[in-house]
């Protein structure tokens, strides 16, 4: 058997050859159908992933810097909640404490040079004016929110109430 | 080796009296041995009590206790002082031991009271802790208070600031800090661990006792 083998090395080396292209050629095609099948599975419907396949990673978006300035942001109109022109990374607001308070609740805003909350965050839903934020008031972040100049999501003509006068 | 008793072997008077013999007649070894073997027992003695102190000045040896690693470590993972822009860390003994030795003794000896409370099971529960919270947290305040935030200090020092690279409200605030005489402790509060439930109530209680203590 081994002078068989070593009579015919060159022939069997191409037999080896041969059988692993052709293994190599039938994986690519399969994979190629199951791809297009997959596609057509979809109703040429494309996710929030895009081109990308499964199993490879989506290039992340660049993540927007927030905007910080001395003294506050302009207002867009009368009622627009003020908006908050520091850092709040890792302020703690939930049912034990709020970090907010600590310099925009009176009397400390007076210790801390902070604006005041508004009066009208002290009445609770019957009306009734409270020594301390109402409960309703407590979330700031539901209103009053960071700012970072990123581009808008939704492409429009937005303009201020000033702007629009 | 008989004592007065006519026993044998040594009682507990007569092992006294060895010792008392041993420490109070000097050697028939020679001075040079003695400073020798002295110097070194010197450096494994002192050595090795460093050592094991500073074994326990680690944030491994601090989560070791399910009370640490459940509760105040977890809140920690989330804070800038876990992780940050420049990749710097603190970890508990940062903020929590002294850096120098005799601050660090003491509270190494105060510590026992947490090993108490530890194999006590004050704390041993979610709800148990929850209860303590505010307690605990008023005795970390109030060491910050008098040792004028001496831990934070190690590494946030009012002169090693620049303050125009600050944000404008807290260079402004930083500044009215030094003149003031703030310490770090006032205005930074719940910055490494989740603030307890009535927690201002319960700083501006600890203040006033303080300020009256001072006071008389």
């Amino acid at each position: 058997m081994y002078k068989i083998i070593r009579r015919y090395s060159k022939l069997t080396a191409l037999g080896v050859l041969a059988v692993l292209s052709l293994v190599t050629v039938t994986a690519l095609s399969l994979h190629g159908t199951e791809k297009a099948m997959a596609q057509q599975a979809a109703g040429g419907v494309q996710s929030l992933r895009g081109e990308t396949d499964i199993p490879d990673d989506n290039i992340a978006p660049v993540l927007p810097r927030q905007d910080t300035q001395a003294g506050s942001f302009e207002r867009a109109y009368r009622q627009q909640p003020p908006l908050i022109p520091h850092k709040i990374d890792g302020y703690q607001i939930d049912r034990a404490a709020n970090q907010c308070m600590l310099c925009h609740d009176w009397p400390y805003n007076v210790d801390q040079g902070a604006p005041k909350i508004s009066e009208t965050h002290y009445v609770n839903r019957d009306g009734v004016a409270l020594d301390e934020v109402s409960p309703r008031r407590w979330f700031c972040t539901q209103c009053h929110v960071p700012q970072s100049n990123a581009r808008e999501l939704v492409k429009n003509d937005f303009k201020s109430a000033v702007d629009l006068e | 080796m008989s004592d007065k008793n006519g026993k044998s072997g040594p009682g507990v008077r007569g092992r006294v009296v060895q010792l008392w013999k041993f420490i109070s007649r000097p050697s028939t070894a020679a001075l040079g041995t003695l400073l020798a073997v002295g110097f070194v027992a010197g450096i494994v003695f002192w050595g090795g009590f460093n050592w094991s102190m500073e074994m326990t000045n680690s944030q491994t040896f601090c989560i070791t206790c399910h009370e640490m690693e459940q509760n105040v470590f977890r809140e920690y993972r989330e804070t800038i002082h876990f992780s940050n822009r420049t990749g710097v860390r603190a970890t508990c003994p940062d903020c929590h031991v002294p850096k120098t030795w005799i601050h660090k003794v003491a509270r190494k000896i105060r510590a026992t009271g947490e090993l108490f409370h530890h194999f006590a099971g004050t704390i041993e529960t979610r709800d148990k802790f929850e209860a303590k919270r505010v307690q605990l947290a008023t005795n970390v305040w109030r060491e910050m208070k008098e040792t004028d935030s001496r831990e934070c200090r190690n590494c946030h020092n009012f002169d090693f600031m620049d303050y125009t690279l600050q944000e404008s409200r807290a260079s402004r605030r930083h500044q009215q800090g030094i003149e003031e005489g703030r310490t770090c402790i006032d205005c930074h509060k719940g910055i490494a661990h989740t603030l307890p439930d009535a927690a201002f109530e319960a700083w501006n209680t600890m203040e006033a006792a303080l300020r009256t203590e001072a006071g008389g």
